[in-house]
């Protein structure tokens, strides 16, 4: 899918290799992991903990927490707080809210 | 944690924004140790997200008034305070002890004074169809495109009121973005009611750039305006966005974006959880805490300065900050404040004029504030204006009865996207004030804790007490 954001021409920043739910994607260095996401034309659409419908991060700002994501291992961490770093292994949050989660 | 230089600081400042930072480097200065704490990867908070990272590097693209952040910081950087980021607290109590965690490690540190500058969240804007992936705040995308240089580039519709939502749209055009579509949400006689109140506003600096901003936006989007119905559409993803106008007229358009935005409130959670008191704001629609005139809170020793003490922008955020700092270290018995003291409430007063102006312009109409039907209210827990409607039907008296009977404002985000809605929603069905209503009782952690960050905590009896209740 195309993604609904693009990178300006005038951004210059190097590049660096993330891994979502094991596929490489290549971020630029200094995005969050959120943005890393939207700007990679994959499908991160993460499920709703009570209905399991499909959410995308919403303020970008640590408010709304519709970001969650797993991040090396660490489950609901807010994707759009953290920075992206060189191999970093990013899941997307599938499947509705399992008790004691 | 051992990146701290202390467990003990005469100063502690929460948040790196225009507040924070002029907080923080007013105290520092001045010779008080000071820790500033924020949770994001760099310094300059919403305002001057991205200062020290973002890749726009040609100057124009996002305007003088960015860029001044750099001297305030300038400032913080020479002033010897201590700056920890990614770092998030969790808790403050009322013993100045402040909790926080960082790079998945728990601490405590002991304050003497207590600045929180966590500024302002976007005002919830609860329409049908809000949670659909591709729905995202006007902030949202002013944020990707500060810190990532990210814009825009497929059908975009930008909806709502106030003058972020312009400037964001001048910015994003300006960048190469694409909106498509403006809903201009300002009600029809918005403009008649401000306009006694215009002569303040037509003395500052921003009503210039207001009117340059507004030429450029409608010179290349297409507006519509009076509109008083929006509904996003779509399975599992935004596919399009209906509306209606106050005319009777209905419009829509395909689009994978829609960015939303109604003016931004004071983010009170931090502040409401150290059990400071707070009064409803009848003209910003909005909680804000009781503070006397240096900006402390009704918990002693505990200040609130920024957006977060009352919607006020950059100007006033700088000054709420210098004030704050100046009378924190005045109350510690550190003298020579005086003459900076009564600076700082000058600074405080010139920023202020043209607010009220700006305030009843830009009041959001209740259509968008308070929904009907089966609109989500709480995204977190999936509960709908209906479902809460039936609540009080059968009883429900205020938002922490609502908890029990639908796990409103339990999810992670902790009420903070659903509260101000709950508070006007209920207030509506029962027939009463906001303020006989009231919010969600806040508690410690304001933020949610992972299991390994608990245990790492030291094992005072103050510290558990801090955390399990
Ligand atoms: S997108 Fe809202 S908290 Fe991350």
């Amino acid at each position: 899918m195309t993604p609904m954001f693009s990178h300006i021409p005038a951004d210059q920043r190097p590049t660096l290799e993330i891994f979502v739910d094991g596929q490489s994607v290549r971020a630029r260095r200094g995005d969050t992991v959120s943005a890393a996401l939207l700007a990679s034309g994959l499908d991160v659409r993460r499920d709703s903990a009570v209905s399991g419908v499909p959410r995308l991060p919403y303020c970008m700002m640590g408010v709304c927490f519709e970001c969650l994501v797993t991040i090396d291992g660490v489950g609901n961490r807010q994707g759009c707080l953290i920075p992206v770093a060189p191999g970093m292994r990013v899941e997307i949050q599938r499947g509705k809210r399992e008790l004691g989660k | 944690m051992s990146v701290l230089r202390s467990d003990n600081y005469d100063l502690v400042v929460v948040g790196a924004g225009p507040a924070g930072i002029a907080a923080a480097a007013a105290a520092a200065k001045a010779g008080a140790t000071t820790l500033l704490l924020d949770e994001n990867a760099g310094p300059g908070g919403q305002v001057w997200r991205g200062l020290t990272s973002t890749p726009l590097t040609n100057r124009d693209m996002l305007g003088k008034d960015f860029w001044d952040g750099q001297l305030e910081l300038e400032k913080l950087r020479s002033s010897g305070a201590e700056v920890l980021q990614r770092a998030t607290v969790w808790s403050i109590d009322p013993s100045l002890q402040v909790g926080i965690s960082h790079g998945g490690a728990s601490r405590i540190v002991q304050a003497r004074r207590i600045v929180i500058a966590t500024g302002a969240m976007e005002r919830p804007f609860p329409i049908p169809g809000w949670t659909l992936p591709g729905v995202m705040t006007a902030g949202a995308a002013q944020t990707m495109l500060k810190s990532s240089g990210l814009v825009p580039s497929e059908p975009t519709v930008i909806a709502g009121q106030g003058p972020l939502l312009w400037l964001l749209a001048g910015q994003i055009l300006r960048m190469g973005g694409r909106i498509d579509v403006m809903l201009d949400t300002t009600p029809k006689g918005a403009f008649a009611a401000a306009l006694p109140k215009a002569f303040g506003f037509l003395t500052t600096p921003y009503f210039r750039k207001g009117l340059k901003m507004l030429r450029e936006v409608r010179s290349k989007v297409r507006i519509i305006k009076h509109v008083t119905r929006i509904e996003a559409q779509g399975d599992g993803q935004l596919e399009r966005v209906v509306w209606e106008t106050a005319g009777g007229k209905r419009g829509e358009m395909a689009s994978r974006l829609l960015l939303l935005h109604q003016g931004v409130v004071p983010n009170v959670n931090l502040a409401m959880s150290t059990g400071a008191a707070h009064d409803w704001d009848g003209l910003q629609l909005c909680w804000r805490p009781r503070l006397d005139d240096d900006g402390q809170t009704t918990v002693p020793g505990i200040y609130v300065a920024g957006d977060g003490a009352g919607i006020g922008g950059v100007g006033v955020a700088l000054a709420r900050g210098r004030v704050a700092a100046r009378a924190a270290l005045t109350s510690l018995g550190k003298s020579g404040q005086d003459a900076d003291l009564s600076a700082a409430r000058a600074e405080l007063a010139k920023a202020n004029r043209g607010r009220e102006f700006l305030d009843l312009l830009y009041k959001p109409a209740e259509q968008f504030r308070i929904p009907e039907g089966d609109t989500i209210v709480c995204r977190c827990e999936e509960v709908r204006a209906s479902d809460i409607r039936s609540a009080v039907d059968i009883g429900a008296s205020g938002p922490n009865q609502l908890k029990a009977y639908l796990r409103t404002g339990m999810g992670p985000c902790q009420g903070r996207l659903c509260g101000l809605t709950v508070t006007e929603l209920m207030a509506k069905a029962r027939g009463t004030t906001p303020e006989q209503i009231g919010y969600y009782r806040l508690r410690a952690p304001v933020k949610p804790l992972t299991l390994s960050e608990l245990a790492d905590l030291p094992m005072e009896p103050e510290a558990v007490k801090a955390v399990v209740r």
